[in-house]
């Protein structure tokens, strides 16, 4: 870390912000020097996304002030702190699928920035090449991979001669080898004098990387230290408080009879910006968890749609139960032969926000509860509540609306309600995304219950260390392409990247996108 | 059928479609802010009837096409603040304008019905004109025609050439990543709603200077409805709109075409072909459900509320 | 300083209070408007609301007005609640009316027990085919179903006028565009001596009950609940939307049409080209009024009904365009919509300043 002055780049003091029930933010105070990478750490919901959002001038802050290379200012919108010289990379990303590369670009910049950069596709080639980011200003979001995307973004902050960049979980989104490239920009950066913000829950990194860490829990500041003196573990234990159970390993197991299996499945994309499937098989035995890794965008959904049958194009031959071919039958059918499935969308599809918990298990839960086309509400409410006491959801009652759950606790209840189903075959979406460790712990120990008891479960999800933790055979999908099925103990997290990124693909064409990216 | 009567024919079409091309302008504007207003008729009506009564006090064809246009406005305004402001549902607040409306006009414009006024006069463009069959299609008409010419010139310029057309498709794509990124989404939404209700009102006063010329109750006969479909027949383009509001006006004008061959079909019945043509072109348009999706702004109909933005 | 929050929890009060408060805005408002265009207020407000309670006879006019709306609204919360956006009940009630009436002049010299029931059913039936296109076009080609429906009420109208001019214009009737008077057989039996109240008012509120018990007592009901509320939970449920988007509309279509042919068959006597003084469109508010709830339509019916009255005394008494009832409609669903915000959020007064 070069410090090039001894004014700090930014200063906040006692920042607060209050929403209705829960304040994100109490009492913050943080200092960023020019050149610091500075992460920012925190389970969800301790105070992180609020914190910059503030620093951007989305949010607006109750209380505090923030001091900008030594005076104090006031940002209240996301073009006063452009114009300071502050640029942000959203989680979700703030680009337009529609537009082309310069057309997003061109949205963030000022009449005046425009009129000083002249021929703006230039500059963006010229920065491009400087910093490795290979970005070609005329192409359109929507054919971009995940990855270009958030290249697009850093662009954007470049463009405008960024001082401070602040990264929202930069690295959820890319694969292994992608996050490396992003750290060797990041450290450029850097040198250069631009200050990082660096959000992130992945300790590693952040020992990696970052000069300093601030960790926030409950929305306040709990410690602050430098990681390079610390392992992820002495850092997770001031995230988390205590010291958290330490899931260090569970048995594998090798699974019994083939139960479920998927047979040359290739299906064009229904949506315009969707992915097409291209020749998947996959076998899935009784007894095992099969874990499915891959950046997100890369035909995840696609898959899980056509398998459970929300996807309705028929595709008999390729998709059987039991040696029975389902790819015909529609999803409520499927359901009844003992399939069941956790989304990733919890709030709006695995649950009704506005129903009550009650409802909410009749949802997928009917067999036994209605009778001659009637409901036994009576049943359904004490059902619910044995759910609610058995998987520890935290709610006032089984009349709470499923809104009024926090994540985790409402993914414990839809992961109680699909278990209590006793499916043959569990389809698992992200089950552990955006939750508290505790939660997360519950979860992972339910799936293994079910796992042992005889289940099979297809388990999807970005982060790769899950599925390590969890699956007994892994995969990766990329663009569409399933790779081979390996035992977990066959395999390594640098192999699986490699996957995720489309090396296993025979026809280099297809996955052109990876290549180039990595070109 | 001779080479006078399609001219006479073409003639009539533009002129029909003129309404329509007005009040579907406004709306793709609207639609592509992301919101969807199916208070058009309403508006329409109380264009119409403010432009008649307006023109008709004053004498001032003008300033009756003026105060039309601020009419739709606030009109749009009422609609504005309920969906943008209080969040409200934009389909029933779209349908409680034109209710609304609907009933206010006939209100306002009860005491006048059947009286009449001297409409724009046509003015034939030196030149242009003389253009063979072209020249009596085009540029034979009233300077609201005229005006509604220019109008898609600039706004097919406007969308598609300017930061200005940019930031309206960055807004109907995606609200929460422009807000995210510092464009004041609800600023741009106010202003394309209203701009649509400008444009609503001016197409209402075409019906009651121009076309009638005078007030009827419900003269729109649904015209605010047909335009909402035309916007989808165009795919949300400009150019389109333009020519699908000629065609939309000759499928209403099909009686005279059908009287000319000689037919003779009872008038109710054909009354109702502007109708069944906007069905069959809506199923026709809409079967291609992938590219519908493709060309529909994304957030079209769906509420945004910059306070969610946690 | 006031400010507005965000509720943690919706208020349930303000949900039941909303109807209510959207009411009373909209008679200040209706008082506001009569002072300025030199009506008295009190005067103006006591004919429209007070008078159709005034006697009996009044009372049996409103009960009339109120079943058409209800039946039509009852169909419509349905569809509402199912997200099925049908703005047809008016095409549907008038499609119903048409074919019910052509049944009845079948029937015109009939003493037959089942000319009535037969006349019903074709009523009935004809507002399930108007119904019936629309959602097909829907589901099968993916158009937009509120155009549609929309342009399926301007087409039912020019047909039904079309009718009334051709095949079904009373011969007798010296060229008026009207049908023959229908004869007994086929006509509505009133409740009351001396009323016009007659059999369609059972039929309205009997619809309001099946309706609310398929709601909440039905796993049907509980589906059609979950995919109008978040339609993505009910594709992953696995329920069957086709299935549903065709109840709903088909039920809609079926009470509207019975709404049509009550009209034609009951009050009216006979077809005539102005069936329905925009019922199906006054339905929509009715429908909103009472909550999406079909017993709370059944209230909301009511009120309707008594401005319906209450319009047509204002326009006879005082000189007062009838086009007022539905500029009334219009101003009670934007109130209706505007208190609906303080469901979900709710003012705060304090006394510091907001940076």
């Amino acid at each position: 870390m070069k410090t090039h002055n001894s004014v700090s780049r930014l200063e906040l003091a006692n920042i607060t912000k209050q929403y209705p029930g829960c304040l994100a933010n109490d009492n913050i105070s943080l200092t960023l020097m020019p050149g610091e990478i500075h992460a920012l750490l925190g389970e969800n919901g301790a105070g992180k996304s609020t914190l910059v959002k503030t620093i951007y001038g989305v949010v607006a802050p109750d209380k505090g002030d923030i001091i900008w290379d030594g005076r104090e200012v006031s940002i209240k919108s996301p073009s006063i702190a452009r114009d300071l010289g502050i640029g942000m990379v959203f989680q979700h990303f703030s680009l337009f699928e529609t537009l082309t590369v310069s057309q997003n670009i061109e949205l963030c910049l000022s009449k005046a920035q425009l009129n000083n950069i002249g021929d703006l596709a230039d500059r963006i080639k010229k920065l491009s090449a400087e910093y490795g980011l290979n970005v070609d200003p005329s192409r359109y979001i929507h054919s971009l991979s995940i990855g270009e995307r958030q290249r697009v973004e850093i662009m954007r902050c470049l463009v405008q001669s960024v001082k401070l960049l602040i990264l929202d979980e930069p690295t959820s989104v890319l694969t292994p080898q992608e996050v490396s490239g992003l750290f060797d920009v990041l450290r450029t950066l850097s040198k250069e004098g631009c200050s990082i913000l660096f959000i992130s829950h992945k300790l590693h990194e952040v020992t990696e990387i970052c000069h300093k860490a601030t960790i926030l829990r409950g929305g306040k500041v709990v410690d602050t230290c430098i990681p390079n003196e610390e392992t992820p573990a002495t850092i997770a234990k001031m995230m988390v408080g205590e010291l958290a159970e330490q899931e260090a390993g569970y048995i594998k197991r090798e699974g019994t009879n083939v139960i479920f299996s998927v047979t040359n499945l290739s299906l064009p994309s229904k949506h315009p910006f969707g992915t097409a499937l291209k020749d998947i098989n996959l076998t899935l035995k009784a007894g095992e968890i099969l874990g499915i890794a891959g950046v997100a965008g890369n035909g995840q959904d696609e898959l899980m749609a056509i398998i459970s049958g929300e996807d309705a194009r028929n595709v008999k031959q390729a998709i059987s139960l039991n040696n029975l071919d389902i790819g015909h039958l529609h999803a409520g059918e499927r359901r009844k032969l003992g399939m069941a499935y956790v989304p990733e969308e919890r709030l709006g599809r695995g649950a009704v926000p506005d129903m009550s918990l009650t409802e909410n298990t009749l949802l997928t839960h009917s067999d036994g509860f209605v009778k001659n086309g009637l409901v036994q509400w009576q049943s359904i409410k004490n059902y619910t509540q044995t759910l609610i006491t058995k998987y520890k959801v935290k709610c006032h009652g089984e009349f709470s609306e499923a809104k009024s759950l926090s994540g985790g606790n409402l993914q414990k209840f839809i992961m109680g309600r699909e278990i209590g189903q006793n499916p043959k075959v569990l389809i698992c979406a992200h089950p552990t995304w955006g939750v508290d460790v505790g939660a997360a712990l519950a979860i992972h120990q339910a799936l293994l219950e079910l796992r042992d008891q005889g289940a099979a479960i297809l388990l999807i999800s970005e982060d790769i260390d899950e599925l390590f933790l969890l699956a007994d055979r892994m995969a990766a999908v990329c663009n569409g392409h399933l790779s081979p099925l390996v035992k977990t103990e066959h395999t390594n997290i640098d192999q699986i990247g490699q996957w995720m990124a489309g090396t296993f693909i025979n026809n280099t064409s297809v996955c052109a996108q990876e290549q180039e990216a990595k070109a | 059928m001779d080479s006078d009567l399609i001219v006479q024919i073409l003639f009539a079409a533009v002129k029909t479609g003129t309404p329509l091309l007005f009040i579907a302008l406004g709306e793709v504007i609207c639609e592509k802010s992301g919101i969807l207003n199916l208070g058009q008729e309403g508006m329409m009506l109380m264009g119409a009837v403010v432009g008649f009564l307006a023109a008709y006090s004053t004498g001032n064809m003008g300033f009756g096409v003026l105060a039309a246009m601020i009419m739709g406005s606030t009109m749009s305004l009422i609609f504005a603040v309920l969906v943008l402001q209080l969040g409200a549902n934009q389909v029933a607040t779209g349908l409680a304008l034109t209710i609304f409306g609907t009933g206010l006009s006939a209100f306002v414009g009860a005491g006048f019905v059947g009286q009449t006024i001297q409409g724009f006069p046509p003015i034939a463009i030196p030149l242009l004109s003389d253009i063979p069959y072209l020249g009596r299609i085009l540029f034979n008409h009233d300077i609201l025609v005229y005006f509604s010419f220019g109008m898609t010139a600039v706004l097919f310029y406007v969308v598609n050439k300017t930061r200005i057309g940019l930031t309206l498709k960055a807004v109907g794509e995606n609200p929460n990543a422009a807000n995210a990124i510092g464009i004041p989404v609800l600023k741009v939404r106010y202003l394309a709603i209203m701009f649509g209700g400008a444009m609503a009102g001016i197409s209402g006063a075409y019906m009651s200077l121009v076309y009638t010329p005078m007030w009827v109750e419900n003269m729109t006969a649904g015209r605010g409805w047909i335009a909402l479909a035309l916007v989808v027949f165009a795919s949300w383009r400009i150019g389109r709109i333009m020519l699908g509001a000629y065609l939309f006006g000759l499928a209403s004008i099909m009686h005279l075409v059908l009287q000319g061959m000689g037919w003779s079909i009872s008038p109710n019945l054909l009354a109702m072909l502007p109708y069944v043509a906007t069905v069959v072109v809506m199923v026709i348009i809409s079967a291609d459900h992938f590219k519908e999706k493709l060309l529909a702004p994304r957030s079209l109909g769906k509420p945004f509320d910059p306070r969610n933005m946690a | 300083m006031i400010r507005i929050q965000a509720r943690t929890e919706p208020s349930s009060l303000m949900k039941v209070a909303s109807p209510l408060l959207a009411i009373l805005l909209t008679l200040i408002f209706g008082g506001i408007l009569f002072s300025a265009i030199g009506k008295s207020p009190s005067q103006a407000l006591h004919v429209l609301l007070i008078a159709p309670l005034a006697d009996s006879y009044n009372i049996g006019e409103m009960f009339v007005k109120m079943g058409p709306l209800l039946l039509c609204a009852v169909g419509l919360s349905l569809c509402y609640r199912a997200n099925m956006w049908n703005i047809g009940a008016e095409g549907q009630l008038l499609a119903g009316a048409l074919g019910g009436s052509a049944m009845a002049l079948y029937f015109i010299d009939s003493d037959s027990a089942l000319a009535l029931p037969i006349t019903l059913l074709a009523g009935i039936a004809s507002g399930m085919i108007w119904a019936a296109v629309p959602t097909f076009l829907k589901l099968r080609f993916n158009s937009n179903l509120i155009l549609t429906t929309i342009m399926f009420n301007y087409i039912a109208l020019y047909l039904l006028i079309w009718a009334v001019h051709g095949p079904l214009r009373d011969p007798q009737g010296f060229g008026f565009p009207e049908s023959a008077m229908f004869t007994d057989a086929t006509l509505l039996p009133t409740l009351f001596e001396n009323s016009r109240i007659h059999l369609g008012i059972v039929f309205a509120i009997l619809s309001g009950i099946i309706g609310w018990f398929i709601l909440s007592k039905t796993h049907l009901g509980f589906q059609i609940r979950v995919f109008g509320a978040d339609e993505p939970a009910a594709r992953y449920a696995g329920f069957n939307s086709k299935k549903l988007s065709w109840f709903v509309m088909l039920f809609a279509g079926s009470l509207a049409g019975l709404a049509g042919v009550s009209e034609t068959i009951g009050p009216i006597g006979q077809l005539v080209p102005n069936v329905s003084p925009g019922y199906g469109y006054s339905a929509i508010i009715v429908a909103y009024l009472g909550r999406l709830h079909p017993l709370g339509a059944i209230i909301a019916a009511v009120f309707m009904a008594v401005i319906y009255m209450g319009g047509d005394l204002a326009q006879i008494e005082m000189g007062i365009p009838v086009a007022v009832v539905s500029m009334f409609q219009g101003i009670l669903l934007f109130f209706l919509l505007a208190c609906d915000f303080f469901i979900n959020n709710r003012l705060s007064f304090s006394n510091q300043a907001t940076n």
